[in-house]
């Protein structure tokens, strides 16, 4: 069995380097990025690909896992759907480490400072968030996760849904090795969301790339970015810091937290406000401002996941929950290499062409 | 909802009650004649409300007619714009109809090797052409100012008897009106020397712009070739310092005294007064040739003739010094700014496009400042030298008991005017009595009526079928004239609390409405009101300190009230088409300059 090494297991997002970031998955070391670069983002900890290795071992679970999959008739559906399932079972059955599940539980209590913060647990796979090969979505997230026994088990159940029948169907079909996937866990501090949403420093439906487009709702963010409510829209223009189009939606639920119950539940929008936007026009124009800074930091378009903490004044309330680069237009190619007829040649073109200009 | 396809035709629109036969004030080319009916009406026509808000006194029709006329024989006749002529105009029900003449489309490709050479050595010798055209624009000036309209003598001097001159005192008085009229159709010859061609370079890298970034916003494109050291500001800078000197001075107190002789009075009798007073003076020449209005009418208001205007604006300015205000326009900051915009979107451009951006900005900031600044020189210097002339000779047959008021003569159209000059002279040598003082005053009373009526009724915003699709390069640059904004006056809006226009300036804010038609109304405005008129002056930028926003009927992205908005940081939405007859003064509104939306909110 590997052996494990102090701090290997547990990478806190403040301290990890550019060395730890394959360790950690790429949404953690993201995360790690970001606050490096002195974005307002939530604490937290990766819980490291090596941990994952370690739970799997090299004995009896890891050989079942192998075992399950070899057996896979890829013809019938229902089977890579049941076989998957006993292969999170056995994972969530499996014993964690002693060494592993104590650097967890030391590492929540670090950042909780007790046993009643609660934070969201998200799987940070290794090849998830790149542009080329975009994983997002299938793994599992867990919100509102109270106390350390409960982040011990989500841990495992992020790892667990790296073999959900979609990730294990997707990888045979690309031919990537199933056991040699690595996966990273992320636990990190649970915005408690007056609002929340996505940001894209490009329009999805043209590619113009002079637009922001932020889709916000009341609550965490987790309807809009799973695509359950139809969220309000704006577009911001992204030089000149200016609102050029509302959409506000009829909201009809928020997902919001149920501190006594420790989870978060869906809550009915009271008529007063369900037709309100869920941002001030100063929010947006702060959320655009920080999508914005994020696109030039890490050098591309970005797809960005954001919250405005109720806990937090206005100013210094926006928190970024995620950014990955944005994946459709980015892999676009321009068809041909444009030429441009420049001075009076250029001059003419423009007095010839039929001119249509939109106020 | 019924969609209305047309605009009423002229030919249907009948003069309003009491105006009846005001076609007799304007020369007889410039209304719409009945046997042409069927000819008219196939031309779309669009009312040049920006440019001429009210109805025009028949003399100050002069001024459509150089400046149209001017714009047209550039396009047309020295740089053949390959596809577009000048633009057709008539006077109707006392304003000013506009219809873009476009080259037949066999003819464009002929015109456009003509195109390259000629436009083409004005692009390349831009900047020595433009000091020339400097040169040639104050020598005009100066050859204007020197005209004089004398009264006649009681007889021919001895001297030109003696010494054979063998002409008389009208002879001159008769050359310097057509010298005057001359001069003007001069200044308009060279206020279009460059105007259509720097238009044209601006909506290529604007062209260019919108075709990299269908959503880039106009004014963005705007702020990336806008000039920070413009001329037309100039006037109000100089408010600002005379302001601050009289503070510096210890003669704030003194300036702010009573109405205009007292203050002046005040100041020099104050100690470093007189340095103010000079201070005064050296600014006038030439930076007080400014108007309230914009230079198309004689009754514009000119501060050089005018002193209570500047005067009571370097109070304000006073008042808000006092105040710890800031009032310099933030130079250092609209540059940055720029340069800030300039490159933020040049870095998402590809390298190809990036390197067409760079050459077509160079282009457009070269051309930009003439767009500018053209509009001191012509519009505020030269016509404001002009109209002081002519009431100059206006008070000189007043006096010659021509009129009833020393500023009646506007009420005769320019070859009128010519008559009765003659009509003075002629009496002068006959010995008889003139015959203008027995047919004018009547005759101008009637006018006063008809301009009067014509004033109650607003004018159409166009005439007859559009055409599908408004293509015209310059209808859509210099008036804001799309096919977006004429369906907009076909069908209005459903929602009478909204409107929309231009998004001409950035910002989002609230606050009371107060429509203003004219500059005389300019003092009842108050701080923090949201200015909303028929079309804005550059020259009202002394009241940009007080207003929150504006709100035009018309112009586009580049109309002078854009270009000052920008420049003041306020919002603006331009060519809404109907503000000033939806708003009332008082109502509560939301301007949103980035979207071009205005709510009426109570």
């Amino acid at each position: 069995m590997l052996k494990i090494l102090d701090g290997r297991t547990i990478m806190p997002f403040s301290t990890a380097c550019e060395a730890d970031h394959g360790r950690m998955g790429g949404k953690c070391a993201s995360l790690a990025r970001m606050i490096a670069a002195g974005v307002n983002v939530p604490d937290g900890f990766a819980v490291t690909t090596e941990a994952y290795a370690a739970h799997l071992g090299s004995g009896e679970l890891r050989n079942r896992i192998d075992g399950l999959i070899r057996s896979i008739d890829s013809d019938r559906v229902d089977d890579a759907e049941k076989k998957s399932a006993q292969i999170r079972d056995a994972i969530m059955a499996a014993a964690m480490p002693a060494d592993i599940e104590a650097d967890i539980r030391r590492a929540y209590r670090a950042i909780a400072g007790n046993d009643d913060l609660p934070v969201a647990v998200r799987s940070s796979a290794t090849s998830e968030d790149m542009p080329d090969a975009s994983f997002a979505g299938q793994q599992d997230t867990y919100l509102w996760i109270v106390g350390e026994d409960q982040v011990v088990e989500r841990v495992k159940a992020c790892w667990a849904s790296l073999f959900n029948a979609r990730a294990v169907a997707y990888r045979a079909r690309i031919g990537l090795a199933q056991l040699d996937v690595q996966m990273a866990v992320g636990v990190q501090k649970m915005i408690d969301a007056a609002a929340a949403g996505v940001a894209m420093t490009l329009d999805p439906i043209t590619g113009d790339r002079t637009r922001i487009v932020i889709d916000s709702a009341f609550g965490l963010g987790e309807p809009v970015v799973s695509g359950e409510i139809t969220p309000d829209n704006f577009v911001v223009e992204k030089v000149l810091l200016e609102i050029v189009r509302r959409k506000i939606a009829d909201k009809g639920h928020e997902l919001v937290a149920d501190r006594a119950a420790r989870r978060t539940v869906a809550r009915v929008i009271e008529a007063s406000r369900r037709s309100l936007p869920s941002l001030s026009d100063a929010q947006v124009i702060a959320v655009a401002r920080l999508a914005k800074s994020l696109e030039k930091s890490m050098g591309c378009p970005q797809d960005v996941e954001w919250a405005i903490d109720r806990d937090l004044p206005d100013g210094e309330n926006v928190v970024i929950l995620q950014s990955r680069p944005e994946t459709v237009w980015s892999r676009k190619r321009p068809a041909a290499t444009k030429s441009y007829a420049m001075g009076i040649e250029g001059v003419i073109g423009t007095l010839l062409a039929p001119l249509q200009v939109k106020p | 909802m019924t969609t209305h396809v047309r605009f009423p035709s002229p030919y249907q629109l009948k003069a309003p009650a009491g105006a009846e036969g005001w076609q007799r004030l304007y020369p007889y080319y410039l209304v719409f004649q009945d046997n042409l009916k069927e000819k008219e009406e196939k031309k779309f026509w669009f009312c040049d409300s920006q440019h001429w808000p009210s109805p025009f006194k028949p003399f100050d029709a002069v001024t459509v007619e150089f400046a149209v006329k001017c714009l047209g024989q550039y396009n047309t006749r020295h740089y053949l714009v390959p596809p577009a002529n000048g633009v057709d105009y008539r006077i109707h029900n006392g304003y000013c109809y506009m219809s873009p003449v476009s080259v037949a489309p066999e003819l464009i490709g002929g015109r456009v090797p003509q195109f390259m050479e000629r436009a083409g050595y004005y692009f390349q010798n831009w900047d020595r052409l433009l000091v020339n055209w400097d040169k040639k624009v104050r020598a005009n000036i100066a050859d204007l100012e020197a005209l004089n309209f004398e009264k006649l003598p009681e007889v021919v001097p001895l001297d030109w008897v003696t010494g054979g001159v063998g002409l008389d005192n009208t002879y001159g008085l008769m050359e310097t009106y057509d010298r005057a009229i001359q001069l003007l159709y001069k200044t308009w010859q060279y206020h279009f020397e460059f105007l259509n061609l720097g238009y044209a370079a601006y909506l290529d890298f604007f062209g260019f712009l919108k075709g990299q970034f269908p959503g880039i916003p106009d004014q963005a494109i705007a702020k990336m070739v806008q000039g920070v050291d413009v001329d037309l500001f100039r006037p109000d800078d100089e408010l600002k310092k005379l302001a601050k000197l009289a503070i510096t001075l210890g003669v704030a107190d003194a300036v702010k005294t009573g109405s205009l002789e007292q203050p002046l009075a005040a100041v020099a009798k104050a100690p470093g007064g007189q340095q103010w007073l000079d201070a005064w003076t050296a600014a006038q020449d030439p930076w007080f040739n400014f108007t309230s209005g914009n230079g198309f009418y004689s009754t514009d208001k000119y501060w050089s003739e005018n002193p209570d205007i500047p005067l009571g604006y370097i109070r304000d300015y006073i008042v808000r010094l006092e105040n710890g205000e800031e009032i310099d326009r933030p130079t250092a900051r609209i540059a940055a700014e720029r340069d800030r915009i300039t490159s933020e979107y040049a870095e998402l451009l590809d390298p190809e496009a990036r390197a067409a951006f760079e050459g077509k900005l160079g282009l457009a900031r070269t051309v930009f400042p003439y767009v500018e600044n053209h509009n001191f020189y012509i519009e505020h210097w030269s016509m404001g030298v002009f109209w002081r002339k002519m009431r100059g000779l206006s008070r000189l047959l007043h006096d010659a008991g021509f009129w009833h008021n020393p500023n009646d003569m506007f009420y005769l159209n320019r070859q009128e005017v010519r008559d009765a000059l003659f009509d003075y002279c002629n009496a002068w040598a006959v010995g008889v009595d003139a015959i203008g003082p027995d047919y004018w005053p009547a005759e101008i009373a009637s006018r006063k009526t008809i301009m009067a009526a014509l004033a109650t009724q607003a004018p159409q915003p166009a005439l007859n079928e559009p055409p599908t699709v408004i293509t015209e390069p310059f209808t859509i640059m210099l008036w804001g004239i799309t096919t977006e904004s004429v369906g907009r006056w076909l069908n209005g809006t459903a929602d009478k609390s909204q409107l929309t226009g231009m998004a001409a300036s950035p910002g989002n804010v609230e606050g009371p409405a107060r429509v203003i038609r004219s500059a005389d109304d300019l003092g009842q405005i108050e701080q923090g009101d949201i200015l909303v008129a028929p079309v804005t002056a550059p020259s009202w930028a002394p009241v940009f300190g007080k207003i929150k926003a504006t709100v035009t009927d018309i112009g586009g992205m580049m109309s002078h009230a854009a270009i000052v908005c920008r420049e003041y940081g306020l919002p603006a939405v331009t060519g809404t088409g109907n503000a000033t007859s939806l708003i009332k003064t008082g109502q509560m509104l939301r301007v949103d300059g980035s979207t071009g939306e205005v709510t009426i909110l109570s």
